[in-house]
């Protein structure tokens, strides 16, 4: 007999396999649908929530006082956009030169190598102690809440971001390009800003796009240094409201009207990102030049 | 250019030292009892972590709500992530691959707080009408699903909603690495009579599983610092209950409810020193999990297929 099996043996082993085959294959898809529906849950509650409280005041009226009915988030949007704007002063430029270290100048040494994972690690630390370093940073020393602040934290946030999708856009662009400047004698930092940055811009505005959308949505950093305000501020040496800021106060709110509120808030900033995430997928998708790659 | 790129470093430094400056009053006070003990009150012999009028000062009870809510999201989190990245890697027709990729990569787009509020006001009325009751009676018996919570929130919400958004980043990354695995690795074992699933399991699990951990501690390190979501839905409360019904409160989520209106010095050092653990705390994790992940897709770049 030896190590001979009888074929009833071998028949059963093969069932056995095709079964655990199958129930591999129907585990995997059914992990598929159960993440997937959540996601479409949360989407059709946004554009069902959202689309019927939207309305033309929430964008030109100011919050109403409690119990009033209409309002609307005129000055969370305008403050949204100022912070955002000061964010990115910051950390579009910082973040941009960054990424062309990482992937022009320093590429292969162990500087680059170093600020890249930094940059990553950094990427994973919650926003909310990003929040009470600049609160201990910036408004301890100016002793009150400001629009400033709020705008510092943004922008520190974008930077990681910002510096690793302009590092990849920059590694896309086909080292010819490259080649064909620098054997036409035009010196390397020159070959870089005007030849390598240039062609991958479309790829380094889209990705400083996704990072202004993620910070868009951000709130814990928002909490105690833009602070929120209830009327309109425009000032950056006060506390201003933000759109994120007042999604979570209302949120939790007792006031029907203000859920309403909370839910057009949050329809209009996830088409802002759902724009942005799309576009970033059309350039780096279609390649950074057209027709190479 | 180097100057930009040094300012990562400089903010880390600069983060670290703040958060350590301010948090020195707690230091001082408390030591490191501050992440152990529990005052017991004199009166009602009950133990007493977070009182903020009579200056006492415990992290325990925000250490235990987020490694609860943490271990609570990879449980349901991991296994499901795994599943989507196979599927998409391994069995999906390429016409959905592409469509499902791109949803995966919006749900880690949408804001902490667009998922509070749907948790607010979906989630948990659905948890607290049709899950709660069916495991308090299921599993009751084991101490760990209490019916004395009537809100629906608290750890369970928190791990649930925690799992929807660690997804995404656990799913992608495990389909980094499982691209990583070089298709000869799936072709040896598909010759030798394997099934798919034994390819799967053989050939791409079992050369990818250091990136798998790597993949995982990562969503580990996002549900630990995970903020406003939690904040919405954990109850806040500062104490330790053995019910996972029960409410909670987590490192994060303490500091976004406390900080701003902080009673005094010592309340915000202490919310600093938080802050201080939660920022180390993160920064192990993370690094730890790029190593994982770095030491599998190195010398193997993702390609396309």
């Amino acid at each position: 007999m030896g190590g001979h099996k009888l074929p009833t043996e071998h028949k059963l082993r093969a069932r056995i396999r095709t079964l655990a085959d199958g129930a591999a294959t129907g585990l995997a898809v059914l992990s598929t649908v159960l993440v997937v529906a959540p996601l479409v849950a949360i989407f059709v509650y946004l554009i069902y929530k959202g689309a019927s409280s939207l309305n033309w005041a929430f964008f030109t009226h100011n919050p109403a006082p409690v119990g009033e009915l209409g309002g609307g988030m005129a000055n969370a949007i305008v403050g949204s956009a100022i912070l955002l704007a000061v964010g990115s002063l910051i950390g579009v430029p910082v973040g941009i030169s960054g990424g062309i270290f990482l992937a022009e100048f320093g590429r292969g040494t162990k500087l680059a190598n170093a600020v890249r994972f930094t940059a990553d690690v950094l990427n994973g630390v919650p926003s909310i102690v990003m929040g009470i370093a600049v609160y201990s940073l910036i408004v301890v020393p100016q002793g009150h809440f400001s629009a400033f602040s709020g705008g510092v934290a943004l922008g520190i946030m974008m930077i990681p971001t910002v510096c690793r999708t302009t590092e990849e856009m920059l590694l896309m662009v086909p080292n010819a390009v490259r080649e064909a400047a620098l054997a036409l004698g035009v010196p390397n930092w020159r070959s870089v800003l005007a030849i390598t940055v240039k062609t991958a811009s479309p790829g380094i505005i889209t990705g400083c796009m996704l990072a202004f959308a993620r910070v868009a949505g951000e709130t814990a950093p928002l909490i105690f240094t833009a602070f929120g305000n209830v009327g309109w501020s425009a000032k950056l040496s006060e506390p201003i409201a933000a759109l994120p800021l007042q999604i979570y106060v209302y949120a939790l709110s007792p006031y029907d009207e203000w859920h309403r509120l909370a839910w057009a808030g949050a329809l209009v900033l996830i088409v802002l990102i759902v724009v942005a995430v799309s576009l970033v997928r059309y350039v780096t998708s279609r390649g950074v030049l057209k027709g190479a790659s | 250019m180097v100057l930009c790129a040094l300012s990562i470093f400089g903010i880390v430094v600069l983060i670290a030292t703040e958060l350590v400056l301010r948090s020195q009053l707690a230091w001082s006070k408390f030591g490191f009892e501050f992440f152990f003990s529990a005052f017991v009150d004199p009166y009602t012999k009950l133990p007493m972590y977070w009182d903020p009028v009579n200056g006492h000062f415990s992290a325990l009870p925000f250490l235990y709500g987020t490694v609860i809510s943490s271990f609570l999201a990879l449980l349901m989190a991991v296994p499901l992530a795994i599943g989507v990245a196979v599927f998409l890697t391994e069995m999906c027709p390429q016409v959905l691959r592409g469509p499902l990729a791109f949803l995966t990569e919006l749900l880690a787009a949408i804001p902490s707080v667009i998922y509070g509020l749907w948790a607010v006001f979906i989630l948990v009325p659905l948890l607290r009408e049709h899950v709660n009751p069916w495991l308090i009676q299921l599993l009751g018996w084991t101490g760990f699903f209490n019916n004395d919570n009537p809100t629906g929130l608290g750890f369970v919400s928190a791990g649930v909603i925690l799992a929807i958004m660690i997804l995404p980043i656990v799913s992608s990354l495990t389909r980094e690495v499982m691209t990583a695995v070089p298709h000869s690795q799936r072709e040896a074992v598909l010759a030798l009579g394997a099934t798919r699933w034994e390819m799967i399991r053989m050939g791409v699990l079992r050369n990818a599983r250091i990136g798998i951990v790597g993949a995982v501690i990562l969503g580990l390190g996002r549900a630990l610092g995970e903020t406003m979501a939690v904040t919405m839905v954990i109850g806040n409360s500062p104490e330790i209950h053995r019910s996972l019904l029960a409410n909670g409160s987590t490192m994060a989520s303490v500091i976004a409810n406390e900080f701003a209106e902080a009673s005094g010095d010592l309340h915000l050092s202490a919310l600093m020193e938080i802050g201080l653990a939660l920022f180390a705390v993160t920064i192990v994790v993370n690094t730890f999990a790029r190593l994982l992940v770095w030491a599998v897709t190195r010398g193997a770049p993702a390609q396309v297929h």
